[in-house]
Order: structure tokens, then C-alpha cells, then sequence
């Protein structure tokens, strides 16, 4: 389990990390996500021990980062952005030295080697030169070194970026297949990436926590359903005329749709009622076709991009409804 | 800590900078060996090293220049900081795999007394106490250059940093000899170092209040010492800077003086710079 208690950092008079609060329980796949300059890496950094944080601690299993680093740090395997490869050494010899820099005991180091190369797939390639590999080897060779031996916690700062959709998917299943029996925690600013191996999401912007849930869950509270879009294969004016029978439509836009032959109608509600049946019911009354009808979804990028433009009405509403649904629970 | 040294020193290999600098200082006291040693009889070989050792401590910045600040450069500190090993188990890793490969260099020259003693008259003592204090300041330059390494992620900049400290270090002597030794030079000299130190404490902590009272304080007793007694401050400034230099007391061993405090002087200027090394570390992550 990680603690991170009321963490700050300062560069100079910049705030990277504002006053963050989270918790992490083990044996699940955290994302971590969030706009370029938002406090992602900084965190983590201060999570690894690599940075010191201006206040605030950071407890892995109980054990603060600042104050037992020992303990805390080899709980912690980290694969930074960019992954720290000696490019003049081979890739079994990285191994070895990682091995040996993590404290991993003399008889377990070789098997320890063996599982993590098999693991991200290196073996073929532990003779070479890191400085000959390509991209996408040299991510699986960090990889590896933050898996060595198994620890607790897995830490990947943007594990997938500048990977081909092959080694995307392939490092998503080694991250999927760890996430078993560890903790890890990703960085990410690829939406799909997240929703696809996360079991909990954390959207940071400005070093402050915006929200933090399952992707499903974000999206269910993010889901708009006082927008409604219809598509129809009749005229513009025979769906105008429907529409308007209905009441408690508060505007609408109806236009030809891009598909030749159909209108589309975005129609925005008065009130938060699901109005999908009524409008069904009054274009079946009248006679006109409908071949589409659903309400306005936010993809996990539309959330993402809600919670972090500023807007602060929305990580609010986030907010209430997590307390409200919390309170529901609790009743 | 092991890690780092057989990594480091694996690297000084594979990369042919520990070679190149082997290479370098053997042929150069090769060189000298064979003219004044063999060629005119001269059987002092510790004499013929201290008279070309600052070329042997010169070229230590290629050894150091590349010790942290590559490390900063590619990215690699993060596996080093990240793992379960104290910032002073790294920095002693690195040292001491520098200190190996120069270790290397002057365990060569080491056949050179021996190589007198087949033709006659020697002193092994005088030889081996020269290379040994060499091999010192050696080390002492070396925790110097990881220092400024340490400062920058850039190694042209650490290695030139390196070489002018390490040039000034050689020319002490000859700038202090241009200082005058009168008591109102050292008196502008001290307050000039006082007011120095606050300008620094106050770039490091950003505490107005300590750093002025620190200028403050230091000034004024300055001046009540110099109205006070006046003889204290003749010639201060250039004697202290004399006593600075490491490789001054090196004449002191080819003139078969075992010089104790010389010693102690060498390693404590390495403890101190390899101290300094882990607090620069550790102003970085904190800042």
C-alpha cells in the first residue's frame, strides 16, 4: 500500500505538485493521468525517491520515503520517461548490474535476470549492445529492470510512448499480467491506454488531484443525458416537426448528416429526465423512421479534458456525485 | 556500492578513457624515465616524477569529467538514486573506481625503482613515499573532479572547470608571489572572503537576515582585529594561499622527509570533496 500525504513541490516559485493527497492499494493497476506539465513525473519521482519533496512524505508499506529510504526504495521497482540505460553495456550485463545495485541476493540474482527478460521478452537480445537496440527494445530492457525481482510496487512513467501499436500491446499485457499480483501505478496521456489496463484512475492538472475513480465510474458520471442525437433517414423538416411536438426540448439542431440520405438532431433537454423513450414514442406516433437515438456519451478523453481545461463547475459536479453516490452507498 | 565500482570501472574500460589515460601518463613518465634515469645515470626516479607530476594530475580530468555529470545527462542517476543504495555508497563507488584506474597508472611506474636498483645505486624509500604521495593527490584531484562533475550534466564543462581549478592549484605559488604582503591587502583581502561567504550563504538558504548579520558581524570584528593588532593580518592572505596547493609538499618527500601532515592534508581534501559530492547530490533532489 502507498500513502502520499499532502505532498508539495517547489521549483523555485512554481508549484509542481500542490498539496497532493492520495492512496494506493495494493494488488490493482493505478493510472495516472494528465496533462503535459501537471505534476505526473514530479510525483512519481518523489514517490521513487529520486527527488525530495518541499513537504509531505510518501509511505510504501508504512515505510517513509524520506526517512527509511532503504526500505522504502526497495519495495519499489521504476521505470522513469525516460528509461536509464547505459548504452555501452549489454543487456545482460545491465541486468547483472541492476541486479546487484538492487540488493538482490547473490544465489536469486540469476533467476530473478531470467524472469524479468522472459518476462519482457529480451532474451533474445541479452547479448547485444543496449546502444544497438531500438526504441521499443530499450523500453522492455528498463522494463525489466523495474521488475527485477518482483517488488511490491511498480512504478512506469509513461511506459508505451513512442511504441509501435505491436510493443503497445504487448508491454499493456506485461503491465496487465503484473497488475496480478503487484501494484503498479502508470502515467499515461493516452485515454485508451488507461481505460484499457487501469483499475483506478487519478487525473491530476496543476499538481492537484481532479478526480479519482474507475474509468467506467468517470464516465457513467460524466454522461450527458440532457443531450440527446437522433438520426433519422426523413427530410429536415418532417424530424423539425416531430421534435417539436415533444415537450421539454430546450433547443435543437437538425441538420443532414454526413451519411447521404439521413438527418442528424442534436437536441439538448430542459430537464436531466431520460427523454429517450418519449422521443422514440413520438416519432413511431407520427410515422418517421429513426435509426438512431442515444444520449450524448464523454469518452474518457472528454472527461479528461473537462477536469483539466479549469473548468472548475465540472470537478465539482465530479465531486458531489462521488459523495452523493458515497452517501447513497453508506444508506 | 560494489555495483557502481564494477560498473564504473568495467566502463572506463569499455569506453578506452582509462585506458587512453594509462597509456598516456606511462609513456610520459616512460619518456622521462628512460632520459634522466637511464640515459644520464640519475638514480632519484622520485626526484624525475615530481619534476612532470603535474601533467600525471592535468590530465585527471578525463578521468572525472564524465562521473556524474553523464550520469545526469542520460538519465541513468535515476536507477542509481532510485535504488535501495545511500548517495554515499554511490559516491564512494565512483571514486573508488577512478582511484583504481589511476591506481593502475602509478602501480606501473612502481617497476621504475626497480628497474634503477638492477643497476646500482638506489632508494626505495625516497621513490616509493614520492609515488605513494602522488598517487594521494591523485585521489584528492579526483574527489575534486567528481565534485565539479557533480555540479554540471555537461562533461566539456566539468573537464575544463576541472583542469583550470587543477591549473590555478599548479600556479598557486607564482599568483600569490604578485599579492602584496602588506596588512591593509589581507585586511581588503578578508573582508572581501567575509563578504563572499555571505553573498553565497544567502544564494544557498535565501536568508536575508543570517547572511547580512553574517557579513556584518564578520566585518566589524575585521576591523576592530585589524585597529587591534595590525601585525596579525601582514602577509595572511598570500601564506594562507601558499599552504593550499597539494603538490608543494611533494618536494618534501624527494628530499627524504616522510611528511605525516602531508598525508593527512591529501586525504581529508579527498574526504572533503567527496562530502561536498553528496551534498551537491543532495541540493539537487531538494531542489
Amino acid at each position: 500500500m502507498i500513502e502520499v500525504k499532502n505532498l508539495v513541490k517547489k521549483y523555485g516559485s512554481h508549484l509542481a505538485v500542490d498539496h497532493l493527497s492520495f492512496t494506493v492499494e495494493s494488488g490493482k493497476i493505478y493510472g495516472f493521468l494528465g496533462p503535459n506539465g501537471a505534476g505526473k513525473s514530479t510525483t512519481m519521482n518523489i514517490m521513487t525517491g529520486y527527488i525530495g519533496a518541499t513537504e509531505g512524505d510518501v509511505f510504501i508499506d508504512g515505510h517513509s520515503i524520506s526517512e527509511e529510504p532503504e526500505e522504502a526504495k526497495k519495495r519499489i521497482g521504476y521505470l522513469p520517461e525516460i528509461p536509464p540505460l547505459y548504452v555501452d553495456m549489454k543487456v545482460i550485463e545491465y541486468m547483472k548490474f541492476a541486479a546487484e545495485l538492487k540488493g538482490i541476493p547473490k544465489g536469486k540474482r540469476a533467476k530473478a535476470i531470467t524472469d524479468a527478460m522472459q518476462l519482457t521478452k529480451i532474451s533474445d537480445v541479452q547479448g547485444r549492445l543496449i546502444k544497438n537496440l531500438s526504441k521499443g527494445y530499450r523500453q522492455r530492457v528498463g522494463l525489466a529492470q523495474a521488475v527485477l525481482g518482483l517488488p511490491d510496487v511498480i512504478i512506469l512513467d509513461e511506459p508505451t510512448v513512442g511504441l509501435d501499436p505491436n510493443q503497445i500491446i504487448e508491454i499493456r499485457n506485461v503491465i496487465k499480467k503484473l497488475g496480478k499480483d503487484h501494484t503498479v501505478i502508470l502515467s499515461s496521456h493516452i485515454m485508451q491506454e488507461v481505460s484499457a489496463v487501469c483499475d483506478e484512475v487519478m487525473i491530476i492538472s496543476h499538481g492537484q488531484m481532479v478526480a479519482c475513480d474507475t474509468p467506467a465510474r468517470l464516465e457513467k458520471i460524466m454522461e450527458d443525458t440532457s443531450k440527446i442525437i437522433i438520426k433519422s433517414n426523413a427530410d429536415v423538416n418532417a424530424v423539425s416537426n416531430v421534435l417539436k411536438t415533444i415537450p421539454g426540448i430546450a433547443s435543437m439542431n437538425v441538420k443532414k448528416s454526413e451519411e447521404t440520405g439521413t438527418v442528424e438532431a442534436v437536441v439538448t433537454m430542459s430537464t436531466n429526465e431520460d427523454m429517450r423513450e418519449r422521443i422514440f414514442k413520438a416519432f413511431a406516433d407520427n410515422g418517421v423512421s429513426l435509426i438512431e437515438l442515444y444520449s450524448h456519451k464523454m469518452s474518457l478523453e472528454d472527461v479528461f479534458i473537462k477536469l483539466t481545461s479549469g473548468n472548475k463547475k465540472e470537478v465539482e459536479k465530479v465531486k458531489k456525485d462521488k459523495e452523493n453516490e458515497k452517501e447513497e452507498e453508506e444508506v | 556500492m560494489n555495483a557502481v565500482y564494477k560498473r564504473d570501472l568495467k566502463s572506463y574500460f569499455s569506453n578506452m578513457i582509462g585506458c587512453l589515460y594509462i597509456a598516456f601518463i606511462v609513456a610520459l613518465v616512460g619518456i622521462y624515465f628512460s632520459f634522466y634515469n637511464m640515459g644520464n645515470g640519475y638514480p632519484y626516479f622520485g626526484d624525475v616524477l615530481n619534476s612532470i607530476s603535474y601533467i600525471v594530475f592535468l590530465a585527471l580530468p578525463i578521468l572525472t569529467m564524465r562521473s556524474f555529470a553523464d550520469e545526469i545527462r542520460t538519465g541513468t542517476d535515476q536507477i542509481l538514486y532510485t535504488s535501495k543504495a545511500s548517495i554515499t555508497k554511490i559516491v564512494m563507488g565512483k571514486f573508488l573506481a577512478m582511484v583504481t584506474v589511476f591506481g593502475i597508472a602509478i602501480g606501473l611506474l612502481c617497476f621504475c625503482p626497480l628497474i634503477i636498483s638492477t643497476c646500482g645505486t638506489h632508494d626505495f624509500k625516497v621513490d616509493y613515499s614520492c609515488i605513494l604521495a602522488v598517487f594521494l593527490i591523485g585521489a584528492a584531484y579526483i574527489a575534486m573532479g567528481m565534485f565539479i562533475s557533480s555540479l554540471t550534466e555537461s562533461n566539456i564543462i566539468a573537464a575544463v572547470l576541472t583542469f583550470g581549478v587543477l591549473l590555478l592549484l599548479q600556479l598557486m605559488t607564482g599568483i600569490t608571489s604578485f599579492i602584496p604582503t602588506t596588512a591593509l591587502a589581507s585586511f581588503v583581502g578578508c573582508i572581501i572572503v567575509v563578504i563572499a561567504i555571505a553573498v553565497i550563504y544567502y544564494i544557498l538558504a535565501a536568508n536575508v537576515i543570517i547572511a547580512s548579520g553574517l557579513g556584518i558581524i564578520g566585518t566589524v570584528a575585521l576591523v576592530v582585529l585589524y585597529f587591534v593588532k595590525k601585525s596579525v593580518f601582514a602577509g595572511m592572505i598570500p601564506n594562507v594561499l601558499n599552504k593550499i596547493p597539494l603538490t608543494d609538499s611533494l618536494n618534501n618527500f624527494s628530499l627524504k622527509t616522510f611528511d605525516v601532515t602531508a598525508i593527512i592534508y591529501y586525504i581529508s581534501v579527498a574526504v572533503l570533496f567527496i562530502f561536498l559530492t553528496t551534498q551537491s547530490i543532495q541540493k539537487k533532489r531538494y531542489s
